[in-house]
């Protein structure tokens, strides 16, 4: 596979008298078409890390490589072209008036002609399935909704890679799982490569690598299997345990004896109605 | 908290002027308070009236709406007008003390201040009941755009109208939730004497602005990774189309420009 982003030995400080880098000598890389997850503790330097990528911070030291092109100041809004990226406070990010404004603002920077842009905004918006509220405006949006708003802006652009910097930190759990279904649904049709970086646990179960960031370095990186077989270290990681997790973690505190590597929800039942059957 | 205030909120609605084009109808407003000046006898006045009342009629929007626009500037408008009454003299004299008489010159001037009052109100009124915020700042961009001629940046200009425009609510929404939270801690926001009114305004004050400073990062830079560089070489999603109907609103202004000419002394 190719890959589509790639750091190397990335090291970032926002001031100079900064005891410790935000990032300190990251390297990893991202294939074309994966849904990579980044995570953390608060203050890990996640989201330095979203924004090196499309290139608003420059590292102090380190190469950014994105869709082969290497990130300089000439071609910083080529690869803003190819990334696209959701951030975390809905009202933050809303820039047009209403809907349909928003999701055309990215496109009319880009000095799309109009009959082009009217196509691809009502494309976009249907979607993330916001058709009906076209016209609205933000103050009568519910936070999932904007969000689904903002990431309909971002597909409008067509990017190859889609960056959810917290994208569903601020959102209830129905607004999260429709951003999240969206996105899904979104990646799947288009062959995006999705980065989401994030505190929530279901968001990383859907990844299919997961890489864990503390104090501005590279710890761990794997499967979400392999991640959530460290069980309890994942709290120190700044990530919940998923709920399998916690279940096992009841049942050992009760003296039951619980397989050691990671089940899914799925996995957890046929585990939980084959260990009685058999005795 | 300003849920009463008439100016500025706009009403959907689908009648001839809502679809009128947000240009015609600026240059139209502004027209109209140029021309109310040109009034100045019954009948001239009464003509504007009979042509804002029809202006109004076609807007489908009821009478009370412009009614509750006045409100809020009644004191200002009588007191001008009593000014007026008491200071002018000329013609009949009905009452004299001093400095102060009461004259028909006067009570006359009075009644056509109050007059052009009202109609600018109810001109300026409708125009915020008929034209979405949004296509007002497109009508003023497109009106400002001979300017860009000597280097005003109008594009700029428009962005910060039609963000401005967009936060008004988010703002008005995040007041009120930090209005009620320093009330949970123990403001008491509007009691006391004036000093004491405007020292609780501070913890109101300050948190808005540093949460503005924020808001604006934030939006810079998701405006950036958006691929924002300027008003250069954009294109525009929103087009303003002039419609025959549009050339209408010349004529009938033209109309009543004569009209007005004719009619005064």
């Amino acid at each position: 596979m190719d890959k589509v982003i790639t750091l190397k030995n990335i090291s970032y400080q926002y001031h100079t008298t900064d005891t410790k880098p935000a990032l300190n000598n990251i390297s990893l890389s991202i294939e074309a078409g994966e849904w990579v997850a980044i995570i953390g503790h608060n203050g890990s330097g996640k989201s330095t890390l979203a924004k090196t990528i499309n290139g608003l911070i420059a590292p102090n030291q380190g190469e950014v490589t994105v869709g082969g092109l290497i990130l300089s100041e000439q071609n910083i809004w080529e690869i803003r072209k190819l990334v696209g990226m959701v951030f975390q406070n809905p009202d933050n990010q809303f820039v047009g008036s209403t809907v349909q404004d928003d999701v055309a603002f990215g496109l009319e920077n880009q000095g799309i002609p109009r009959d082009e842009m009217i196509d691809r905004v009502i494309d976009a918006i249907e979607r993330v399935k916001m058709t009906e509220f076209i016209e609205k405006e933000p103050a009568r949006l519910s936070g999932g909704q904007k969000q689904r708003v903002a990431i309909a802006g971002v597909v409008a652009l067509r990017p190859a890679i889609i960056i959810l910097d917290e994208a569903t930190s601020m959102l209830d759990p129905q607004g999260r799982q429709e951003v999240l279904t969206t996105v899904k649904a979104i990646k799947e049709k288009a062959n995006l490569t999705v980065i989401s970086i994030t505190h929530d646990i279901d968001e990383a179960a859907n990844a299919n690598r997961i890489m864990v960031i503390k104090d501005g370095e590279l710890i761990q990186e794997g499967t979400p299997e392999e991640i959530f077989m460290s069980g309890e270290k994942l709290i120190e990681m700044g990530l919940d345990l998923p709920f399998p997790e916690k279940l096992k973690l009841s049942l050992k505190e009760r003296g039951i004896d619980v397989p050691a590597n990671y089940l899914t929800e799925e996995g957890m039942v046929d585990w939980l109605w084959t260990l009685f059957s058999t005795k | 908290m300003m849920g009463k205030l008439i100016f500025g909120r706009y009403i959907p609605g689908d009648s001839l002027i809502h679809k009128l084009d947000p240009r015609a109808k600026l240059m139209g407003s502004m027209f109209f308070i140029g021309i109310i000046f040109l009034a100045n006898n019954w009948q001239s006045y009464g003509l504007l009236f009979l042509f804002t009342v029809a202006v109004i009629y076609l807007s489908k929007i009821k009478l009370s709406f412009f009614i509750n626009g006045v409100k809020p500037l009644i004191w200002l408008i009588l007191f001008t007008v009593i000014l007026q009454v008491l200071f002018t003299g000329g013609g009949t004299i009905y009452f004299s003390w001093g400095p102060i008489t009461v004259s028909q010159e006067g009570i006359l001037n009075g009644v056509y201040i109050f007059c052009r009052f009202v109609l600018i109100i109810f001109m300026s009124t409708l125009l915020t009941l008929t034209t979405m915020p949004l296509s007002l700042t497109d009508a003023i961009e497109f009106l400002l755009r001979p300017l860009l001629a000597v280097k005003v940046p109008v594009y700029e200009i428009a962005l910060m109208l039609s963000i401005a425009l967009r936060f008004v609510p988010t703002l008005m929404d995040e007041t009120e939730k930090i209005m009620n939270a320093q009330r949970a801690r123990g403001v008491d926001f509007g009691e006391g004497n004036i000093f004491q009114q405007m020292k609780a305004i501070v913890p109101l004050l300050i948190p808005l602005f540093v949460s503005s400073f924020n808001r604006a990062e934030e939006l810079a830079t998701a405006m950036e990774a958006r691929g924002y560089q300027g008003g250069e070489g954009r294109s525009k999603y929103r087009l303003l189309k002039w419609e025959p109907r549009d050339t209408f609103v010349i004529i009938a202004y033209a109309l009543l420009t004569i009209g007005l000419i004719i009619l005064r002394k």
